[in-house]
């Protein structure tokens, strides 16, 4: 797709940003003490820091890959809805009110508070700079995408500009702008996707044969040739009748078109080949329009056989999303009830999009986007997605892989630094865990809405083929460029807050963990503040870098390694410290030490990052499956109670939490 | 400590619950997802009255717990407004 920089979208999105910085002016002068720099002195109302929860939590891999994602596949998106969310039980029946009773500044207090140990604080600050980073790259990569179609600009400039202005942000004034930025962010962001989900119910759904721009892509069949590519003749006699032509040419399958489900048709008078997708169905053979996107090996990229434009008007992709058949004869539902809208839906048809990239022998590049008319019935159950076809397969491997995802998802959110340094930032045990009663409601109501936004996005003929995190706000951009406007500014803040909140766990780990307490430099409480304004800088830098090296990965791939991550490194140390009293100091650090390389090395050696990060082929990987959690979070919680039990003698006897026997 | 104590236990029991059906659900999803794409009330599928009733669940659970722990415990929340 060709995106245009809109004045309003410019000016929406400069006015949030001149908000926010000058909120973080206008706070950051009354936070000069290390207190208040990393805690907000614990004077944040408990209703805005869990609104801030909110804002703090979704992240741009909620907001626009879960939509995304529910847009191109379904109800698989929603799963991590499910998930992400049921993480906040654990945080708030386990940990919320006894980290905030041990803790001061980072979670390593609340682990620390029982030993006094170096080791503890070392490895619970590499942890924490670990998963911050790891969750920093997706929220990187994710604002380089906004800024792309918002501002027109390459994603490297996105990225630099997000970089730029949350060092400032955090620079200035520390966790109560940050605090604040992420209460209007959350705030905003349920609003805008509450009036999203009214318009797609008043829209209702309609029937259409293609996409916004008014593009209809051709399905012919069934055929009576029933092989196109070998019956050629035939075939194309077949063809030439159908659309009544002269000649139809088939193009013989070589290369990396051998034995693929494409059949290519040469164009006449100078047109590009066409390429169709033959369709088995249950009534013979059908072929469907195809697009094509093709890399030369020189950068030079044909979209369907031309140069691809840079205005509108120009050659591109033709937006996708539509629906194919409503129930009955109807051709147009008019305005749907919530329960009415998945109702209608369980009996329509939808064309969702594949695609299959061919690699050639000059080093170029095509990917093939064919439609997939899909029963709606099929969309709103799980198993569409690559990732959970171990749903529907007999394949035990593929099933534990989903087993395990959804373990790290519930484990993960408890375990996330940027999330645990908010329990510092309200006075007491209640208002942590009132905050976060209210974090529960705003998250899982924006939830519940995220069903309804991906799936109106699949159905709103605005989708881009080739990069389903843009779902979210071009479904805002079809009821109007205000609402894109908006839309997007509150994606790109987003970002911003998410990220703001990262650089400071990471500069309170970097101050406070490694520096202070490891390595047992004395600051006075100024130095404090330089030093992690310091390292708010450092790690600003390193993410910028990080969001453009990795900008190929997709979002939500990236969340759910540091999902992993956290819940492998953090969750047994936390969990065991907080419940039980045998936990050792050996135990913590090792069960750290271990969960944390344990996951990151399977997922290092895991299928996906095969494909996807070193481009080597999937089959080689030496992990079985995946996603790590479901070995390395027992790993954890056993080498802690292991280790435990063996040094028991050397491990100091607990006082306090209150002794509860089985965690 | 009795109030600390119970407000544990409480959270404790109401995880455990929560966590009973989140595992089903998962469980459900990966061995028998068949029973998932059943028609239930109002025309709308059990997959999609199982994700939006574990995310209200968890809202109701949140909310019983706030509500039990506020009873027993007004004096560590009473409003002392400056205290860091």
């Amino acid at each position: 797709m060709i995106y245009e920089a809109s004045p309003i979208a410019v000016a929406c999105f400069l006015g949030f940003v001149g908000v926010t910085l000058g909120l973080s002016f206008f706070l950051g002068r009354k936070a000069k003490s290390s207190a208040g720099y990393f805690a907000a002195h614990g004077q944040i109302p408990w209703f805005v820091n869990g609104v801030a929860f909110a804002g703090d939590y979704l992240s741009a891999a909620s907001f626009l890959g879960i939509c995304g994602m529910i847009a191109f596949y379904g109800y698989d998106g929603f799963l991590y809805s499910i998930g992400y969310l049921a993480g906040w039980i654990v945080a708030l029946f386990v940990v919320a009110e006894p980290m905030k009773r041990l803790g001061k500044f980072t979670f390593a207090d609340a682990l620390d508070a029982r030993f006094q140990s170096k080791g503890i604080k070392l490895a619970a600050g590499i942890s924490t700079l670990a998963v911050s980073v790891f969750y920093l790259i997706p929220q990187m990569v994710g604002a380089g995408v906004l800024v792309q179609p918002l501002l027109g600009f390459p994603h490297w400039v996105g990225v630099v500009l997000v970089g730029t202005t949350v060092i400032l942000i955090v620079v200035m004034a520390g966790m109560v702008s940050t605090t604040w930025v992420q209460f209007l962010k959350g705030s905003l962001l349920v609003v805008f996707s509450t009036i999203l989900t009214v318009m797609i119910l008043f829209r209702g759904l309609t029937e259409e044969e293609g996409g916004a721009d008014g593009h209809h892509f051709v399905t012919i069949g069934p055929l009576k040739q029933t092989d196109p590519v070998s019956g050629t003749e035939a075939f194309e006699a077949e063809l030439a009748e159908s659309w009544g032509i002269a000649v139809a040419k088939v193009v013989p399958a070589e290369g990396a078109w051998t034995d693929k489900p494409f059949v290519r048709i040469a164009g006449s008078s100078g047109d590009p080949d066409a390429v169709w997708h033959i369709d088995t169905r249950d009534d013979g053979v059908y072929l469907s329009e195809t697009q094509t996107l093709h890399k030369a090996a020189d950068g030079t990229v044909l979209v369907n056989g031309r140069p691809k434009g840079s205005k509108k008007g120009e050659p591109e992709l033709f937006q996708v999303g539509h629906l194919s058949d409503l129930p009955g004869e109807m051709t147009e539902t008019g305005p749907l009830g919530p329960l009415e809208f998945f109702s209608t839906l369980e009996e329509s048809e939808v064309v969702l999009w594949g695609n299959q990239k061919l690699a050639h022998e000059d080093g170029s590049t095509t990917t093939v986007y064919f439609q997939k008319p899909t029963p709606g019935s099929r969309i709103l159950q799980p198993g569409t997605h690559p990732r959970f076809q171990g749903i529907h397969s007999d394949n035990l491997l593929d099933k534990i892989n989903l087993l395990s995802l959804m373990l790290a998802l519930f484990c993960g959110t408890a375990s996330l630094p940027h999330i645990l340094i908010r329990y510092y930032t309200v006075k007491d045990e209640a208002s942590a865990r009132k905050s976060t009663i209210v974090g529960i409601a705003t998250i899982g109501f924006f939830y519940v809405l995220t069903l309804y936004m991906g799936l109106g996005a699949m159905t709103s003929g605005t989708l881009d083929v080739t990069n389903s995190n843009m779902s979210a706000p071009l479904l805002a951009y079809s009821e109007g460029e205000w609402l894109f406007a908006a839309i997007s500014a509150i994606a790109f803040t987003t970002v911003l807050g998410t990220v703001a909140g990262l650089i400071l766990a990471s500069a309170g780990a970097v101050t406070h963990d490694l520096l202070g307490s490891a390595m047992g430099i004395q600051m006075t409480d100024q130095q404090q503040v330089l030093v992690a304004k310091i390292a708010s800088v450092v790690v600003g830098i390193i993410a910028i870098v990080l969001g453009i090296v990795f900008q190929e990965l997709n979002v939500s791939y990236l969340v759910g390694w540091a999902f992993s991550v956290a819940a492998s490194a953090n969750l047994p140390s936390l969990v065991m410290c907080l419940f039980w009293n045998r936990t050792t100091r050996q135990g913590v650090i090792t069960s750290m030490a271990v969960g944390m390389t344990s996951s990151l090395g399977w997922i290092l050696l895991s299928a996906d990052t095969f494909e996807k990060v070193y481009g080597l082929d999937p089959a080689l990987a030496i992990a079985p499956f995946t996603q790590p959690g479901i070995v390395t979070i027992p790993l954890g919680f056993l080498t802690l109670v292991a280790v435990s039990l063996k040094t028991q003698a050397t491990g100091l006897p607990a006082r306090d939490p209150a002794p509860l026997e089985n965690g | 400590m009795s109030i600390e104590r119970r407000n544990r236990q409480i959270g404790l029991g109401l995880f455990v619950f929560y966590l009973l059906l989140y595992g089903g659900f998962v469980l459900l999803m990966a061995f028998d997802a068949q029973r998932l794409q059943v028609l239930g009330p109002a025309g709308v599928n059990l997959a999609v009255w199982s994700g939006f009733g574990l995310i209200v669940l968890a809202l109701v659970l949140a909310l019983i717990y706030g509500w039990i722990c506020r009873s027993g415990s007004s004096a560590d929340s009473s409003d002392t407004e400056g205290q860091a």
